[in-house]
């Protein structure tokens, strides 16, 4: 099947393409799509991104939206022109489903985050069957077990790395590109395990 | 090769390379990041927290008076505080180049209104400047020193949230060459000015200043006509002051031409790149001429920008008819969507999140020393009169502790004034709260007022050491400067003493029946009360280590599923269901064992 991840691969020349990142505050998002538009920066690329982050660190969702391509103009994506989303907790990535190209590939994280308004009422409840909700409308998203990947790179916050490392394969950026923008913008410390994950990620299916 | 930097990271370095000796400011998003970044990376720029925007821009305007080229940052509401000093900085003008950052907010993410902060520089009769990415961002800081220096006059460069938190590629290289002149460090060449018509505003040299400003508001104008960002673009395609390029707009009347400024010229690029556009970027004074020659060519000329019709209004007193706002709406941002339904009527069917899902609200953080405050107050059925910062998050629910919120320090002033017309009995139910950052920005005088006029508010300062809610920025009380210095901890109870409030209380903010006692006892009273629960800040991680105990767990054979605990509104706490019973869980990746939840576990289910 003809899935538009696919045309971007052969063709991010002609097209802007638009990524939605989608998490929780803590999760590592921003840092997440930095590195990407940085790698879209140095494959000669315009980029602009656009972080709402205001609440974050009060355990408010994160939202940030990169575009890249010749000549990028919002910073924000259409409605409805979302190529990917990478969702790094499943409630999020449903939050952002209306957002979506009809055909936009998903990479989403296997994680519930417990949201704190469920204590509260309990009509509304975390979707049980949040990956399959997804899969429903969308036929090319992918289930990713992050924290089993993270941990098996020897950190459990590398799971941002882990989705990054997932999308790489569906962007034209060299892997040796991704890794120079990794060593550059995690702590020296924790540059193994970062570099682990990603290629965890890339690796993972 | 190109950075790619957020708004905000751009103007701190335009302010560096355009030889900034002088930046201050009060946190505030969306503009924190800008003194962020001069602090910590252009070290040799002196940079403060102030304990207020006021004090910044007055203490920026002397260093200005003093030769050096200052800067004031702050986000829009702030400027309300600060508009005292700039509406006289106009008259007195400056001596090195001063530049106020005004970051809006529109859409309201995080503040508590979305004022548009372009009609202060109308007010106040000086320049502004509207970047549109962060390229600009960094080229208009540096033309604002400029412009603000070659014409004797305080600056505003406005940014919006999506400017200053939005990345995008800056040349810097290419913004080096510096338009009108001078960009040697400025510190340099302070002295001590001696011109007393022009830095002393008494009503005498004041109204002579008022003409200069008259005039300098008609060079501005002049200027504001010349200025390169103010730009037509694709039609005509030669540059607006040359000969053959008016002629030929005139020849060929067009049918739609847009007038845009700030992000909205973005968008309106996205939806419609080859349309012809007037892009303006100093927005005021307006490029009169500019414009009128623009409208000339077309049938329609909307006007797209975002909040007021600040623009369209002043096109329109021209005698210009365009159409603003009544395509566009004048509150939240603005988007490329909106403008394609506005301008071409393409209104996509905005497609609902059919799925019910449960919201994700901000909360304060497990192990918060505000959790038990608010529970109590709460509990006791208090009016609380509240302030800015993350306590404002108990006006909502798990919390549900907050009664009114308006600006910084109005909270103390509230309590007092409804205290003065209310039946004795109700004066007994209200109390005040506010942060030990805003108490120190703007709630000293409010306190003052209470006790020079014989109140007998309580008011409760949650001091956690830090300025939490905008990212745990240092200040007065906090021990360190903005650039990591140890410094002097102003003392907060002290202050409170010496303005003379008898009945000054600590309580530990963990311990709840403690909190139930004093508040109690302080409401009753006939003095004024000020009540200190002074614990810092869970997120500050230097001084948290004190209060952060082995997490907590719950016996599940145990838990009546009563959800008692769940009233502290700690999101640590987890409701699950489990064969159709419901219990609580503790996260332990979250959890800091502050024990609160245990207090209010009547069957004793929770323990570490």
């Amino acid at each position: 099947m003809q899935y538009r991840s696919n045309f971007i691969l052969k063709n991010a020349d002609s097209k802007t393409v638009n990524l939605l990142f989608a998490g929780v505050g803590g999760q590592g998002v921003l840092l997440a799509s930095d590195i990407l538009s940085e790698a879209a920066h140095i494959a000669g690329y315009d980029v602009k991104k656009s972080d709402i982050h205001g609440m974050a660190q009060r355990g408010g969702s994160v939202i940030s939206q990169v575009r890249f391509g010749k000549k990028v103009f919002s910073p924000i994506i259409k409605d409805r022109e979302v190529d990917f989303l990478i969702g790094f907790e499943i409630l999020e990535a449903l939050r952002c489903l209306n957002m979506l190209a009809k055909d936009a590939k998903i990479i989403v994280n296997n994680q519930k985050i417990h949201p704190i308004s469920i204590n509260f009422n309990g009509k509304v409840k975390y979707p049980e069957n949040g990956f399959e909700l997804i899969k429903k409308d969308f036929k090319d998203a992918e289930l990713i077990q992050g924290i089993t990947l993270a941990e098996s790179a020897g950190d459990n916050k590398t799971v941002n790395l882990v989705l990054l490392g997932r999308l790489s394969n569906y962007l034209p950026f060299e892997q040796n590109v991704w890794e120079g923008i990794i060593k550059r913008s995690v702590p020296p410390s924790t540059v193994e395990r970062n570099i682990h994950a990603f290629r965890l990620g890339k690796r993972s299916k | 090769m190109k950075e790619f930097l957020s708004g905000n990271e751009a103007i701190a370095k335009g302010a560096y390379d355009a030889g900034v000796g002088y930046a201050a400011g009060y946190p505030g998003t969306p503009s924190t990041e800008i003194l962020e970044n001069i602090a910590k990376r252009y070290i040799d720029i002196y940079a403060e927290w102030s304990p207020n925007e006021k004090v910044a821009l007055e203490a920026a305007s002397g260093a200005s008076m003093a030769g050096a080229r200052a800067l004031a940052s702050m986000k829009h509401v702030g400027l309300n505080l600060a508009a005292d000093p700039l509406m006289t900085l106009s008259y007195t003008g400056v001596n090195g180049g001063l530049v106020i950052i005004s970051a809006d907010d529109p859409g309201i993410h995080s503040s508590q209104n979305e004022q548009d902060n372009r009609h202060y520089a109308r007010f106040a009769k000086i320049p502004l400047l509207e970047p549109s990415d962060s390229q600009e961002a960094y080229d208009f800081t540096r033309l604002a020193f400029e412009i603000s220096e070659r014409f004797d006059t305080p600056v505003i460069l406005r940014t919006t949230t999506r400017i200053s938190h939005s990345k995008t590629l800056v040349s810097i290289k290419k913004a080096a060459t510096c338009l009108y002149g001078r960009q040697e460090r400025a510190l340099n060449k302070t002295a001590i000015p001696n011109n007393i018509e022009k830095f002393v505003m008494i009503p005498s040299y004041a109204r002579e200043r008022h003409r200069i400003i008259e005039k300098r508001l008609k060079r501005l104008q002049n200027f504001s006509d010349r200025f390169t960002y103010n730009r037509y673009e694709n039609n005509p395609p030669s540059p607006p002051f040359s000969k053959g390029g008016m002629g030929e707009l005139k020849n060929k009347k067009g049918k739609i031409g847009i007038i845009t400024s700030g992000i909205a010229y973005q968008y309106v690029k996205e939806v419609c790149r080859d349309m012809p556009i007037l892009k303006l970027s100093m927005t005021y004074p307006l490029p009169v001429n500019l414009i009128k020659k623009f409208a000339k060519g077309f049938k329609k000329v909307y006007v797209v920008e975002e909040l007021d019709p600040f623009l369209e209004n002043e096109i329109k007193a021209l005698g210009i008819n365009v159409i603003g706002k009544e395509k566009l709406p004048s509150f939240g941002e603005l988007n490329p969507d909106i403008i394609e339904g506005a301008l071409f009527g393409k209104r996509k069917r905005i497609r609902k999140n059919e799925l019910m899902l449960p919201v994700r609200t901000p909360i304060m953080c497990a192990g918060c020393p505000y959790l038990g405050i608010f529970y109590t107050l709460k509990k006791l059925g208090l009016f609380v009169a509240g302030d800015i910062g993350c306590y404002t998050l108990a006006a909502l629910s798990p919390y549900n502790a907050i009664d009114s919120t308006l600006c910084m320090g109005a909270g103390i002033c509230q309590a007092f004034g409804m205290e003065k017309v209310l039946k004795e009995e109700e004066r007994k139910k209200i109390v005040a709260v506010i942060g030990d950052s805003t108490f120190l920005h703007s709630g000293i005088t409010g306190l003052m007022d209470i006790v020079y006029n014989k109140g007998i508010t309580t008011v409760i300062i949650l001091d956690n050491s830090t300025t939490a809610m905008t990212g745990r920025q240092d200040h007065p009380s906090s021990g360190f400067t903005l650039k990591g210095e140890e410094t002097k901890e102003i003392n907060i109870a002290e202050i409170c003493r010496v303005i003379g409030v008898e009945r000054v209380r600590h309580i530990n903010p963990f311990n709840l029946s403690e909190i139930e006692n004093v508040i109690s006892e302080e409401i009753n009273q006939k003095l004024p009360s000020v009540i200190i629960s002074k614990s810092p800040c869970v997120l500050l991680k230097h001084k948290a280590k004190v209060h952060r105990q082995p997490s907590l767990t719950v016996d599940l054979s145990a838990c009546n599923g009563c959800m008692a605990c769940l009233k502290i509104g700690c999101p640590a706490l987890e409701r699950i269901e489990k064969d159709n019973l419901s219990f609580v869980t503790i996260n332990t990746m979250l959890c800091n064992g502050c024990r609160l939840c245990v207090d209010l576990c009547s069957i004793g289910a929770i323990s570490s």
